[in-house]
């Protein structure tokens, strides 16, 4: 019975005691120690919720990036192209331009061959009329002695065999 | 030389514990001493007015302690050494025109004439007649309490300033030993049982009481001079804190408590009269419970420790004590695990009990 | 003839009794920490995962029991 009767003496000194202590240990020592232990699980707690939103952002400029990139990639494609088509037209328009030069030469090329033809041609009829005149002349001369009416009928058959 | 140094630790480390069972033999009529288990395991984990170190050659070396008795004619003060080691109620110290005797470690008045030499008289059943004065003395176990104040507040107030030395508020030296504890009773006593939101006004109260259960535990298990008192399994301690947990209950508790003890809501009327009572009476079973369930399990850790000791007295052989040694070894290892977890469950009941006082029901 | 003797014999000495109730009380913890010991092995096996929490919370309940015998212990004590 002796050992579950509390004793008067130790139960005034245990609430003093634990009073005495209670006040001290939560002044001097709970205060600083749980101040500097929720600090820092605030500055944690912060350090956290700054990376999450660095975290966010990234994904937001990687979106943005992507974005962009796929902007620049579909302006590439269409100057790629553009610079396709205008080169292809460069090349059509370049081919076009010497086949008319070509032709053009051609063209002026065939006139001149003409003209040199027909002037050649004009020179051989002159040179042919002389050349036969003088031929008929030195034969007729010996053979007529009408110069003028036989002239006169070389020329006509001269007329009606043209030459081709 | 480490085994022999060792060596020498071991037997004077025996020296203690056995020189504290050797403490008490009692008295027989006849003059002859003999080994009483009984006496010497109530006399180890009952209260003392002197500490008692160890026997030399049959003389007791004690630490005396001083004694502070409230008196018919006030405050009155000596040293327990002038008892001179007397526990029987034979020597008379006079003080103020009073006379004072100790006997089975209580203080009385004492009788004019002496009986037998012993200046106390007792009824058939042997309890004392003699008046007692308010005994406020220093005893071991309050002298016990005051050094683990001491341990305490060096220990944390250290650790608090070495928060200040460091950067960025991380534990350095003595703060990483003592940090994780704290945190524990923050994490999984405090947050848990109280809630988030009132959390914060208890820690100090529940580390405290957390802290200052388990160093008088462990320093109870400790079985040399300025340690071994029992404090935490003597009743008057528990009831305090107990007291104390029952108080902060009862006047932090709001209406919703009180409304769930005397008229539980949602259950039909007869049920109502039938739990109030039930649940009233459970308000002061809960701190009974705390009470004695740190109580008994510290003395009952006690107990069984010095019963193993004991045995080698008891058969009288020394071939037991290997064996019983053993056991006591294997027996304290395990107490050292129970006076934590002790330690924990008053406090994490105190937060229990705290926590369902504060709580909030939603319906 | 002996139990007779036995029981005179206790009825005159009540630390018996208290000895006897210390028994049993001893008996009910241990029924009580075994089953709580074997659940607690069972759910770890189950859930290896969780042995840590399993393990905290068993030797708190393993903590209420004793107690209860305990409480026997000291109703024992009081004579």
């Amino acid at each position: 019975m002796d050992l579950v009767t509390p004793d008067i003496g130790l139960i005034f000194w245990t609430t003093v005691s634990f009073a005495i202590l209670y006040f001290i240990l939560a002044k001097f020592a709970w205060k600083p120690i749980l101040g500097a232990v929720n600090e820092r699980e605030k500055s944690i707690k912060d350090a956290l919720s700054a990376a999450e939103k660095a975290k966010e952002e990234m994904v937001n400029l990687k979106a943005d990036n992507e974005k962009i990139l796929n902007e620049a990639k579909l302006q590439r494609e269409s100057l790629l192209k553009e610079a396709r088509e205008i080169k292809s037209k460069i090349i059509a328009d370049a081919e076009s331009e010497a086949t008319e030069k070509a032709n053009k030469l051609v063209e002026t090329a065939k006139i001149a061959i003409e003209n040199e033809k027909s002037a050649a041609m004009k020179e051989l009829q002159d040179t042919v009329v002389d050349l036969s005149l003088n031929i008929a002349e030195k034969l007729l001369s010996k053979e007529l002695d009408n110069k003028e009416k036989q002239l006169k009928n070389i020329q006509d058959i001269l007329d009606k065999t043209k030459l081709n | 030389m480490p085994l022999k140094l060792s060596r020498i630790y071991t037997s004077l480390l025996l020296l203690f514990f056995s020189a504290n069972i050797f403490a008490n033999p009692v008295e027989k009529l006849d003059g002859s001493k003999e080994f009483d288990v009984n006496e010497m395991i109530m006399h180890h984990i009952k209260d003392s007015h002197e500490f008692h170190i160890m026997d030399i050659n049959g003389h007791a070396v004690s630490f005396p302690l001083p004694i502070i008795l409230w008196t018919e004619n006030g405050l009155v003060t000596f040293l327990s050494s002038e008892f001179d080691h007397d526990d029987a109620g034979k020597v008379i110290v006079k003080k103020k025109q009073q006379a004072f005797v100790k006997y089975h470690e209580k203080i009385y008045y004492a009788e004019q004439t002496g009986y037998l030499g012993k200046y106390v008289i007792y009824d058939n059943n042997g309890v004392v007649l003699n008046k007692k004065p308010l005994d406020l003395s220093i005893t071991k176990m309050v002298f016990s309490m005051f050094l683990s104040m001491l341990l305490l507040v060096l220990i944390f107030v250290a650790t608090a300033r070495t928060y200040s030395k460091s950067k960025k508020g991380e534990p350095t030296g003595l703060g990483k030993f003592t940090e994780p504890l704290v945190m524990f009773i923050k994490d999984e006593v405090a947050l848990p049982m109280i809630g988030e939101k009132n959390y914060q006004k208890y820690m100090p109260f529940l580390l405290t009481l957390f802290f200052f259960i388990w160093i008088n535990n462990v320093m109870g298990l400790i079985p040399f001079f300025p340690f071994s008192a029992n404090l935490s399994g003597n009743i008057a301690f528990t009831f305090v804190l107990a007291a104390i947990t029952f108080v902060i209950t009862t006047i932090v508790a709001n209406k919703d408590y009180w409304k769930h003890i005397f008229w539980m809501p949602g259950i039909p009327v007869p049920m109502k009269l039938f739990l109030a009572p039930i649940e009233f009476l459970g308000i002061f079973i809960k701190p009974i419970s705390l009470m004695i369930r740190l109580f008994a399990n510290i003395s009952a850790g006690h107990i069984i420790i010095l019963s193993l000791i004991s045995l080698i007295f008891i058969f009288k052989s020394l071939w037991l004590a290997p064996a019983s040694l053993f056991f006591s070894v294997f027996i304290s290892l395990i107490e050292v695990l129970v006076v934590a977890i002790q330690a924990y469950i008053f406090t994490m009941l105190s937060a229990l009990y705290i926590g369902s006082a504060i709580e909030e029901h939603e319906h | 003839m002996s139990l007779i003797i036995f029981l005179q014999e206790t009825l005159v000495d009540y630390g018996a009794f208290a000895a006897i109730g210390a028994g049993l009380a001893a008996i009910g913890a241990g029924i009580g920490i075994g089953q709580i010991g074997g659940s607690a092995m069972e759910a770890m096996a189950r859930q290896p995962e969780m042995q840590g929490k399993l393990q905290g919370s068993a030797i708190v309940l393993i903590a209420f029991v004793e107690a209860v015998a305990l409480f026997a212990v000291v109703v024992s004590l009081i004579k």
